[in-house]
């Protein structure tokens, strides 16, 4: 197909933000789920906290690998740098999303205390390092790795593990903790559910205090990226975007509108990443010291028939994937029934 | 160890883990298919309780599937990052294709497929399962594609860029359709088809043997056998129209796989042996003409041997012959056991004849090492290219990944690999011996609804 004018880096931009966007809201709440994992204590609660993302959680982790494709197939210069400079980060990852994966499948396959409990480790272990890592490479390629002239890194492991890094971390466990917590709350009921209602409240605490010394550190140690918003005055609606649906969780939890605290969870994530896309935009790996050799939407891409191409199997498949989604969340609405196919 | 050799060693290493379980999921989803058609079409809930009991299976090989399928995707770039920047431009179409019409559609309708029993009707149900199965073959589309490109280049050209020279795509379909992508295609799903079809044949021989769910296991026999039947006669086929591919646009690749040193008209097949490797011959009994046949239906022509390449540009012989081999023989043995399975089904004697039972119940070895001995051979017989005549493999590396880090990953991977290769069989096994749910022979919430008549 031809696109003529169309500035095809640009979309893609675009398209990848939206990508880790959908990944962001869909994985945020199993992995959340998976952080709040080890705080219910009965095996009956554990079931029902899994079975609440068994038949959604492997649909979204695709997202995830989307998402990778994507990045090696638009921009191949950023996909090889960040992934081999950032080694041992992404096996570490692997092996946290391997763990969590095999966990949900293997726990409740057997009986013994010790089995579960293994696997119950396992699970809130991987959820909670995988969601760290993800933070970790973004306040990465925010705050600026060493690249050299070719676009290599520079740095070694530990270089990646600035406190500006680790705290976007932390951020990122926190918001997925909140995220996990209210669609928890929408798929129990009863006492287990009062009990998940009370711990929104915590992981909103938790999530503002990160949330708030995040925004502080990027403003005093990160300012390129406020600039774009310093220039552009009306881009702090955006922020107050995201300020407003984040206090609106709290009220809608209270009044027991679990579905519009979860929509203003998204909304939330919706309007970070956003803010995120729009000072990144149009570097994709910031260098640091060397701006210079900083990749960008035009260095590191792939060439102009390519991203072409792959945005007409992005139309088309896209809608596709968006109308079945849907109808799958759609069939397994309601409260969590355990049964015997459950996990 | 150099990182060139850990790298492979590890790429190996999780590759053939990971290819353990796609084709069991592909295999078993086609036996899904033709089970919950089956129940569609006579409504004999025994077809319920098959497609029940083979989707527990189903689920456990796909999780592990997909787990170690993120690692093989991040692979590329943490291990092979100068060859990412090459191909990305080519690749790139693919894998991007792959996510969003393969693993969107896999992962989605499972969900259905394993939790959707009770919650849609029938038709829907059998609708998830057959998106499912296509899902999985999708995917082996893409993947496989992709592999061929880097056998067979085309559809591209070659710039030059700051980061070096890259591969840019000049016509997708020509990339899509290059001229080995759809024999090896076929090919591998011949392979997967076999490997879910002899596992069902296998766990039904045992319950046989036991004397364990005889009607089930009788039932889920002829759809094992069927599907096996077929898949392994089509391998001869597809391996044959491969290994013509090979000869033409791969010359050393299959002089590697026949041991053949010397390019000549007449060449003779071995049928097996060893090479000897410094006086460049293979030892073994040989049918004269059979190769040059095979390859050009015309004994007189010539076939191309080693010796037209630099000891450079040879892939390793030996084991590239040895693998092969080792291949088509499995190939072999699989139609001969699916002949006779079937005729001995046809006759009604199978399920007496115990030897012929036992021989059943290590058929699901057979697909298994012959799928990873064929792409062993596949990939070492396109040595010392990562892309044939483009690239070599020791040009592909990360350039900033040390043999230290690497060593440290491969370590990491093994041990978990090892573990979740001992849950895995511990798992199956227990859900082998438990054996079908008898309560799934009276369907409940919707299906009961939609089965109506039939139930009493």
């Amino acid at each position: 197909m031809n696109y003529g004018e169309l500035d095809l880096n640009t979309v893609w931009f675009l398209l990848i933000g939206v990508l880790f966007t959908g990944y962001a809201m869909l994985d945020g709440f199993d992995l959340g789920v998976g952080a709040l994992h080890l705080f219910t204590k009965k095996d009956e609660e554990r079931r029902i906290m899994l079975n609440a993302i068994g038949p959604v959680w492997d649909g979204n982790e695709v997202w995830l690998v989307t998402g990778g494709g994507a990045l090696f197939a638009a921009f191949p210069n950023v996909y090889a740098t960040v992934f081999s400079g950032f080694y041992f980060a992404f096996v570490l990852l692997l092996v946290a999303l391997i763990f969590r994966a095999v966990a949900i499948e293997f726990r409740s396959k057997q009986p013994m205390r010790w089995w579960r409990q293994m696997w119950d480790v396992g699970f809130a272990g991987g959820s909670i390092l995988s969601s760290f890592l993800i933070g970790v490479a973004m306040g990465n390629i925010a705050w600026g790795v060493p690249l050299d002239e070719k676009g290599e890194y520079a740095g070694t492991f530990w270089t990646l593990l600035g406190p500006y890094p680790i705290l976007l971390g932390v951020t990122t466990v926190s918001l997925f903790m909140m995220h996990g917590a209210i669609y928890a709350v929408m798929k129990t009921e009863g006492e287990l559910q009062q009990k998940l209602r009370g711990w929104i409240n915590h992981t909103i605490i938790f999530f503002i205090i990160c949330y708030a010394t995040m925004t502080m550190a990027t403003l005093i140690y990160v300012p390129h990226m406020a600039a774009r918003l310093r220039e552009n005055p009306w881009l702090f609606s955006i922020a107050l975007v995201n300020m407003l649906a984040i206090a609106n969780i709290p009220r809608e939890v209270s009044r027991q509108r679990d579905g519009r605290a979860f929509i203003s969870s998204c909304v939330a994530m919706i309007a970070m990443m956003t803010l995120f896309g729009l000072e990144m935009y149009p570097n994709l790996v910031l260098s640091n010291p060397e701006a210079a050799h900083s990749l960008t939407i035009h260095n590191a891409a792939s060439s102009q028939k390519t991203l072409g191409i792959m945005l007409t199997i992005a139309l088309i498949g896209v809608p596709i994937v968006l109308a079945y989604t849907v109808s799958i969340y759609w069939i397994f609405r309601g409260k969590v029934k355990l049964d015997k196919m459950s996990y | 160890m150099d990182v060139l050799t850990l790298s492979r060693i590890q790429f190996a290493a999780t590759i053939s883990f990971h290819y353990i379980y796609p084709p069991l999921s592909i295999g078993l989803g086609v036996a899904l298919v033709i089970m919950e058609a089956l129940w569609l079409k006579t409504g004999n809930p025994i077809y319920h309780q098959m497609a029940r009991f083979w989707t527990k299976v189903f689920a456990l090989t796909f999780a592990i599937g997909v787990a170690t399928g993120i690692v093989m995707e991040f692979e590329f770039g943490t291990n092979w990052a100068t060859y990412s920047r090459f191909v990305g431009d080519v690749f790139g179409s693919a894998l991007a294709a792959e996510g969003i019409f393969a693993f969107f559609l896999e992962s989605g309708f499972l969900a259905v497929l394993l939790f959707g029993w009770d919650k849609v009707s029938r038709k829907m149900h059998f609708f998830s399962t057959c998106m499912v199965c296509l899902g999985a073959h999708f995917s082996a589309i893409w993947i496989v594609v992709a592999n061929s490109w880097m056998q067979t280049p085309a559809g591209y050209h070659i710039v030059e860029t700051a980061n070096g020279p890259r591969a840019e795509i000049t016509d997708f379909w020509a990339m899509v359709f290059n001229p080995s992508s759809m024999d090896r295609l076929f090919h591998t799903l011949c392979g997967c088809w076999q490997a879910g079809a002899f596992l069902v044949v296998s766990v039904s021989a045992w319950y046989l043997l036991k004397h364990k769910h005889v009607e089930f296991a009788k039932r889920s026999m002829r759809v094992g056998l069927g599907v096996g039947l077929v898949a392994a006669l089509l391998s001869l086929v597809s391996g044959h129209d491969s290994a013509i591919g090979v000869a033409k646009n791969q010359p050393a690749k299959l002089a590697a796989f026949e041991g053949l040193y010397e390019t000549t008209t007449n060449a003779p097949l071995v049928l097996f042996g060893w090479v000897d490797e410094k006086n460049e011959r293979v030892v073994g009994p040989e049918i004269p003409g059979l190769l040059s046949y095979l390859t050009h239906g015309d004994a007189s022509k010539s076939v191309t041997g080693l010796n037209e390449f630099q000891p450079e540009d040879r892939p390793p012989v030996q084991r590239v012959f040895q693998l092969y081999h080792l291949m088509v023989g499995i190939g072999f043995a699989m139609i001969g056991l699916a002949v006779f399975g079937t005729y001995f089904c046809w006759r009604g004697v199978l399920f007496e004849r115990r030897w012929m039972l036992w021989l059943l119940v290590l058929s699901v070895l057979g697909p298994q090492i012959a799928n990873q001995a064929g792409w062993f051979a596949a990939e070492m017989g396109r040595q010392p290219w990562i892309v044939y005549g483009l690239m070599r493999t020791s040009e592909g590396l990360s350039a900033v990944v040390t043999a230290n880090a690497v060593l440290g990953s491969l370590v990491l991977f093994t041990f978990i690999y090892l573990l979740l290769f001992a849950v895995f069989v511990y798992l199956l096994n227990d859900k082998i011996q438990h054996g079908p749910d008898e309560a799934d022979l009276t369907p409940t919430g919707r299906l009961a609804e939609a089965m109506g008549g039939h139930r009493a």
